[in-house]
């Protein structure tokens, strides 16, 4: 099925490691986990800050106007300049706050992000990590960041922060569901859970994206999982959890400085994770999309697959913000509504369906 | 009774209205849903209507908006002619005592414009006076970099040819 997989030892190997690995035979292991970490890092630390940037920008262009434009050129230094400022905030715990947990609930999420970012399949030979179960990781590693809002809530000692953390926790739980069944009907017409095998099982031209592959089903389903991530992102139409005009912003209402910084950086890399999860499972990842024509393909080929990886995810990311400002919020029961009235009944006969393609041999 | 009735029908008839229901109901929100999306990309492409003026730069060639309120001015003609009578209804109209309108008497005895004192510190720029005027003699300017050192400064007589300072 994959031509392309070859190492069982390595199965995830490149240039810089193999090199690493010639060199220092011994420590080869402790160098190239050094590496991929501070590698890891760096793109943690300035995705946000990019990411800031282009809301702010796709925002302005939306609402006709000009967005962020005297800090550097355009205000490319505007998300770093905002950054600085958090990070030399105060920051203050209210009165009768859980010291610990209070301290605890930014690194969650945080972390949870870094941590689903290992398994992303950014190239070929370019993942830290390709565990077998890959799926399941990411749906367990993302229920940290649920966590964390949780306790950001319950540890601030106000009303408006747990109001708005128990909305949230009530919204992930509940769109997660239909987000993991997605996630199950891609599972089950690949035949694996390992986010590169899910990549490397639609090669070929475009219409082996699975987005195309399932005749139908694929759009249906990838229009279900932007909006079950959109959802489970907390980002309008259902940020109900921060609504500013009824919650003073939610969860992260009595947190500042650096730990406010924490919670936003993690947004938007989750932001950054879940594109690139959708743009793994639906749109060929790190693939280069082949048209069929002779002329054409090769050129795209050349390209390096990351590239390819994240013009795909910023798409979908494109699509998230044009969602945000254009969409009107949802009330906290027509958000239940959508999700247990809706998505979920769509979803069990999505799977069937594609369940009966299968055993109709219809894919593949 | 009859409400009762359809009701009684509607959920006689549920597996399949309920199905249409469900089905027509996504299909609407879907459609809908992409009308907002194409209002708004239409807003992303399209530079040209982009509203926000990036003030202190463009300062030589900036574009006031037709309907701004800057403060009261009197409209002069080529020869330095203005058309108010001095009727002071626009003074009667000002909620906050703004103007005052001076009135001497010409050769011929007939009443007319002697000063038209306006006081921009106590202008709310609220266009009442402008509004009530019957003969178009005032109009809202467009200079909106008003401020000064001195409150003496704010106090204006309108009624020469350049609306000079007091």
């Amino acid at each position: 099925m994959n031509p392309l997989s070859t190492e069982t030892l390595y199965p995830v190997q490149n240039g810089i490691g193999n090199m690493v690995r010639t060199l220092f035979p011994e420590s080869a292991f402790y160098i190239n986990t050094l590496i991929t970490i501070s590698c890891l890092l760096l793109l943690v630390s300035l995705l946000p800050v990019f990411l800031i940037w282009l809301e702010r920008k796709v925002a302005a262009r939306f609402q006709a106007r000009l967005g962020p434009m005297r800090v550097g050129y355009h205000g490319l230094l505007q998300s770093s300049a905002d950054g600085l400022k958090l990070i030399f905030k105060e920051i203050l715990k209210p009165e009768g706050a859980d010291t610990f947990v209070f301290f605890l609930a930014p690194v969650l999420p945080a972390s949870a992000t870094f941590l689903v970012m290992a398994i992303l399949p950014f190239d070929h030979h370019l993942q830290v990590a390709d565990p077998a179960g890959g799926v399941i990781y990411v749906i367990g590693i993302s229920g940290l960041s649920v966590l964390g809002i949780l306790l950001a809530g319950w540890a601030s000692n106000n009303k408006y922060s747990l109001l708005g953390a128990m909305r949230s926790g009530a919204q992930m739980i509940s769109f997660e569901i239909s987000l993991v069944l997605i996630m199950l009907l891609i599972v089950m017409v690949t035949g694996t859970a390992s986010l590169r095998e899910i990549v490397l099982s639609q090669q070929g031209t475009v219409l082996d994206w699975w987005i195309f592959k399932l005749p139908g089903l694929g759009i249906i389903a990838f229009l279900m999982y932007m909006i079950s991530s959109t959802a489970e992102l907390n980002r309008a139409p259902f940020d109900i959890s921060e609504a500013e005009s009824e919650l003073t912003g939610g969860f992260a209402t009595e947190y500042s400085g650096i730990s406010f910084a924490m919670f936003f950086f993690a947004e938007f890399v989750n932001m950054f994770v879940s594109a690139g999860i959708a743009s793994t499972f639906f749109l060929g990842g790190f693939l280069a999309p082949q048209f069929g024509l002779a002329f054409i393909d090769p050129l795209l080929a050349f390209i390096p697959g990351f590239i390819w990886f994240f013009v795909k995810t910023f798409f979908v990311i494109f699509l998230y913000m044009w969602f945000r400002w254009t969409f009107p919020r949802l009330r906290v029961d027509q958000l239940m509504y959508l999700e247990w009235k809706m998505l979920l009944p769509a979803n069990l006969v999505l799977l069937m369906l594609a369940g009966f393609f299968l055993a109709m041999g219809w894919i593949l | 009774m009859k409400q009762t009735l359809t009701h009684e029908d509607r959920q006689q008839n549920s597996p399949r209205q309920a199905c249409c229901a469900y089905l027509l109901k996504i299909i609407t929100g879907f459609v809908s849903l992409l009308k907002g999306m194409g209002v708004t990309i239409g807003y992303f492409v399209s530079p040209k209507r982009i509203v926000t003026q990036e003030y202190p730069e463009n300062r030589e060639n900036l574009q006031v908006m037709a309907r701004f309120r800057g403060h009261v001015s009197m409209i002069h003609d080529d020869k330095g002619d203005h058309t108010c009578t001095g009727c002071g209804i626009c003074e009667k109209a000002c909620p906050n005592g703004t103007i005052s309108v001076l009135t001497t008497k010409d050769i011929s005895g007939r009443k007319i414009l002697g000063q038209y004192i306006y006081r921009l510190s106590q202008c709310t720029l609220c266009n009442l006076c402008v509004e009530s005027c019957p003969f178009g003699a005032i109009v809202m300017g467009k200079d909106f970099e008003l401020a000064v050192y001195h409150r003496e400064k704010l106090t204006f007589i309108l009624n020469t040819p350049q609306g000079e300072r007091e």
